[in-house]
């Protein structure tokens, strides 16, 4: 469903990828852990198509359309409700006006965000926007998902619930990138993992059965090596 | 072409509706074009040069500074939480995109005219609507090539330092044609003169319109390419 080829890319003298290589398929999700400037969000960019590599290539079955972002910032408009937001990007995506009605119910309810539905972006409190984004992300259905620190903001309850709901997404078949810098929180989540510094996958593989604790362990070691 | 204009009348929509609600340019534009004219109603000398002379200079170039503020506006809105990206992203043309932020800039620079003609009839006393209709097409064909190009550099400038600053920096040269222009044939309306006297110029505005227009469709998509 998405793959990337040999990417790489630089900010002038700044090589923020280094021959970056891998294929996900249905239902997979590749937990990507690295420091500050490790090229993550340029990575995820780069898949997304907002970023063109300097060399390589890197791909998404269904284009576009089939991509679901959350990037630092919420893409929401402040000035507009939260249900004209999703009505905007849904519209945008030429989801039917049924379906969409549908589907803005049932991720304002997921999320929790059913009494805030009709108040301005602007409006709401750091972690309430962070869920509108998520909601905004997932509002036409996407089948590949492109995360980067979509935890952040977020409180205990939650995160717990979109855990929930990306594990859905995964059993529904949806590919997931998911970016973050911290261990604990995208574990349970990854069926594969890489640790990346320097533009690079220094590890890449399955997760098998490594818990938080053990893939803490292995970080350090990757990170901190060479 | 029908998913283009269907995706650009979206886009216009969202941006209207995002000023009408904040109200920060359009505020902005009304006073600066009150303030204008009546720094120059105050600051002439009806003695020296007759008002039917002035008027024309000082309308349009009350019109070309107003516009600008819109101008200026126009991508700082999707740089409030990065919905640009998502616009980039969003499985439309980009073609769709400048289109739809060119309709937005023609009906907020619209709207300011309006105002601003209301207010120079009130302070300069000129019988605007004696040529209402030949004075209406001017503005039309002076307006909609001089806000493609600055729809376009907008785009260019949104992501400098200096951005409100490059905008008319840039624009100002482009901008000098339909200007010239448009004083040429107002000062003629206002005398009583028929709009058949000013074929040349009306020529060079709707030149300056079809080339600009088709230039700036052709280099928008450039110009938000990362």
């Amino acid at each position: 469903m998405l793959w990337a080829r040999e990417l790489s890319h630089a900010f002038g003298a700044i090589r923020a990828l280094d021959g970056i290589s891998f294929t996900l398929d249905r239902g997979q999700t590749l937990v990507i852990f690295g420091p500050n400037g490790a090229g993550k969000t340029t990575l995820l960019r780069v898949l997304a198509g907002l970023v063109r590599p300097w060399r390589g290539s890197a791909g998404v079955e269904g284009g576009r359309r089939a991509i679901g972002w959350i990037g630092h910032q919420s893409q929401l408009y402040g000035h507009l409700s939260v249900r004209e937001n999703l009505r905007f990007w849904g519209t945008l995506y030429d989801v039917p006006a049924g379906d969409l009605e549908r589907r803005e119910g049932e991720l304002l309810a997921r999320l929790g965000l059913e009494a805030r539905a009709g108040q301005q972006v602007r409006t709401l409190s750091r972690g309430e926007t962070q869920r509108a984004a998520i909601a905004r992300a997932l509002v036409h259905d996407p089948a590949v998902l492109l995360l980067d620190e979509p935890f952040t903001g977020l409180d205990r309850l939650a995160a717990e619930e979109l855990g929930r709901l990306l594990g859905e997404l995964a059993a529904r078949g949806r590919a997931t990138v998911l970016v973050t810098h911290d261990v604990k929180e995208g574990t349970e989540l990854a069926s594969d993992v890489a640790f990346m510094r320097s533009g690079r996958f220094v590890a890449f593989g399955p997760r098998g059965g490594r818990d938080a604790a053990t893939l803490t362990a292995a970080y350090r070691e990757a990170v901190a090596g060479g | 072409m029908a998913e283009i204009l269907r995706h650009a009348w979206l886009i216009a929509r969202k941006d209207l509706r995002l000023e009408f609600r904040s109200r920060t340019a359009l505020a902005s534009a009304f006073v600066f074009t009150a303030l204008v004219l009546v720094i120059f109603e105050h600051g002439r000398d009806p003695t020296a040069v007759p008002t039917i002379d002035l008027a024309p200079s000082i309308l349009w170039v009350t019109f070309s500074f107003a516009a600008m503020l819109g101008l200026n506006r126009a991508f700082q809105a999707e740089l409030e939480n990065q919905a640009l990206d998502g616009l980039l992203l969003a499985p439309i043309s980009r073609t769709s995109l400048f289109w739809g932020k060119f309709g937005a800039n023609l009906v907020f620079v619209a709207l300011v005219q309006v105002v601003g003609v209301l207010l120079f009839i009130l302070f300069f006393n000129v019988p605007v609507w004696r040529v209402w209709l030949p004075f209406l097409l001017v503005c039309a064909l002076a307006t909609v090539g001089f806000i493609a190009v600055g729809t376009l550099f907008s785009a260019m400038v949104v992501r400098t330092r200096f951005a409100e600053l490059m905008l008319p920096v840039l624009l100002l040269p482009f901008l000098l044609p339909p200007l010239i222009a448009a004083v040429a044939i107002t000062v003629k309306l206002f005398a009583g003169r028929p709009l058949s006297e000013s074929g040349g110029w009306l020529r060079l505005l709707a030149g300056y319109d079809l080339a600009f227009v088709s230039l700036t469709t052709l280099l928008f998509p450039a110009t938000v390419t990362e």
